[in-house]
């Protein structure tokens, strides 16, 4: 029989998730001036356009949004098919900002890993912040978000599907054994 | 995005997704060339050697920078410093490459074939820098990649290549990108240059150069290559300049965005007027930038393992 998904976010809880993080964001950066969102590709890039417009609602203000893709940086490139490479496209001045870096799964955090050597090539931002949906545990790096969507205890035969709406469908989370 | 191969030996081989992945894996490595750093992590603690049995400055001057912008390591291999000169074979060397654990070996070698023989001796990735008049596949996907970029499309598009073909790899290679990307190809030169026999390749041949650049959107000119016994293939160089030369009177009879292409070095007065190689629809330095980038690309796809696709952050 084949493993059937099960729901771990409908598309209500996936926004008001966005939305409770988007708060978190603007409670912790109070001024909000100097606060730039960078999408991690592929997943991150539609969360971090969500998010920063609303962040532009709470703080009446545009919020710049990124988007980073981070196959250059990888350390495990010799292990696997080499990954797609999308674009990289930060229009805008890295240097003294606040990067809210956004993807949708945290496991082993080496994505994350890979995505600060990235950012840090493209300028020295004042400081990093790390936002996601879902965080699923099995990190094998000391890496650790700043705000979370949903912690989901899992086990490492498991997978995690993030649909989007961008992407056509509807928002929903699900999770499902190997 | 597919690519699982361990070499990039030749375009024949490829498969038109297999291409449009290594452009569109050059597109984003090319952004990487115009940041402060312009260096990625990617190929670190990777050693490439540039085995060049047969001389060449440009082309390696690229991959060697390729490699270092991906943070490898990289040495460099010419005919004349090496121990051909003693009588060492290819296999040899190349045995001696890997014992000393060279994971990528670039091959220019002057016979067809050099590096498919080299993929089967050895373990490392190799990369074709130019066999014979064989193939140059690195040239042929900077001049597909500069062409997309352009023009944002290759499908559909009129490209002459003029000039001495008989004995070129770029042509051929040329040739396979763009008929699998669906442009429509036509050759032209001195009939001693430009066989018919390339028809069987899908291409167009005609020996009139008003005709071949009339209705062209991309003119990619090949270097007279004189040094190579052009003598007996047609009078003079003057006289090629008249027949098949890219002159200012030629030019302003091209479409008005026909885009002017060259592989370098070129041969000014020869087979491009002067003024016609620096006017703004050349896009020959824009070819050299593009050559690092497709360089950068091949070295990335041609390294990746044969693991799982799936990232798992």
């Amino acid at each position: 029989m084949p493993p059937k998904p099960v729901s771990l976010l409908n598309a209500t809880a996936l926004q008001r998730a966005l939305v409770r993080i988007a708060h978190e964001i603007a409670e912790r950066n109070e001024a909000g001036a100097d606060v730039v969102l960078v999408g991690i590709q592929q997943g991150g890039v539609h969360l971090a356009r969500r998010l920063a417009q609303t962040l532009a609602g709470i703080w009446n203000q545009t919020v710049l949004v990124g988007t980073l893709d981070v196959a250059m940086h990888r350390d495990d490139l010799a292990g696997r098919i080499p990954p797609a490479v999308h674009p990289t496209e930060i229009p805008f001045d890295l240097n003294g900002k606040t990067v809210v870096l956004v993807d949708d799964v945290l496991f082993t955090g080496r994505t994350v890993r890979a995505a600060l050597d990235a950012l840090l090539d493209l300028g020295r931002p004042k400081r990093i912040q790390l936002a996601v949906l879902i965080d699923r545990g099995h990190r094998e790096l000391p890496i650790k978000a700043d705000f979370v969507g949903k912690n989901t205890p899992t086990s490492s035969q498991e997978r995690i599907d993030v649909q989007l709406s961008e992407e056509g469908g509807e928002d929903a989370v699900t999770i499902m054994k190997l | 995005m597919s690519w699982t191969r361990k070499h990039l030996l030749d375009i024949e081989s490829l498969s038109a997704t297999e291409l449009t992945t290594l452009l569109d894996t050059a597109k984003a490595f090319k952004a990487v060339g115009e940041r402060a750093i312009k260096k990625v992590p990617a190929l670190r603690g990777k050693t490439v050697v540039n085995l060049f049995i047969e001389p060449s400055t440009r082309t390696r001057i690229s991959f060697e920078l390729a490699a270092m912008r991906l943070s490898a390591d990289v040495i460099n291999f010419s005919a004349e410093a090496s121990s051909f000169k003693k009588g060492e074979t290819l296999k040899d060397t190349a045995r001696n490459l890997e014992a000393l654990n060279a994971d990528v070996i670039i091959i220019r070698h002057a016979a067809s074939g050099a590096p498919h023989f080299l993929s089967r001796v050895v373990s490392s990735n190799i990369i074709n820098a130019g066999d014979g008049a064989h193939e140059h596949p690195t040239q042929a996907l900077l001049d597909t990649f500069t062409v997309r970029e352009r023009k944002g499309k290759i499908a559909g598009l009129n490209v002459t290549i003029l000039g001495d073909i008989l004995y070129s790899r770029v042509a051929r290679s040329n040739i396979w990108a763009l008929t699998k990307l669906g442009a429509k190809v036509t050759l032209c030169g001195p009939s001693t240059l430009v066989p018919r026999v390339f028809e069987q390749m899908g291409c167009r041949v005609t020996h009139n150069v008003d005709e071949a650049i009339a209705d062209a959107d991309v003119i990619n000119l090949l270097r007279i290559q004189h040094e190579r016994q052009r003598k007996a293939m047609f009078p003079s160089l003057a006289e090629y300049t008249n027949l098949f030369g890219l002159t200012k009177a030629r030019f302003a009879r091209t479409k008005p965005d026909a885009l002017i292409m060259h592989p370098g070095p070129i041969n000014r007065g020869v087979e491009i007027d002067s003024d016609v190689a620096d006017c703004d629809r050349s896009v020959i330095l824009e070819q050299v930038t593009n050559g690092l980038a497709v360089r950068m690309a091949t070295l990335f796809l041609v390294c990746g393992g044969r693991g799982p696709q799936e990232i798992a952050g």
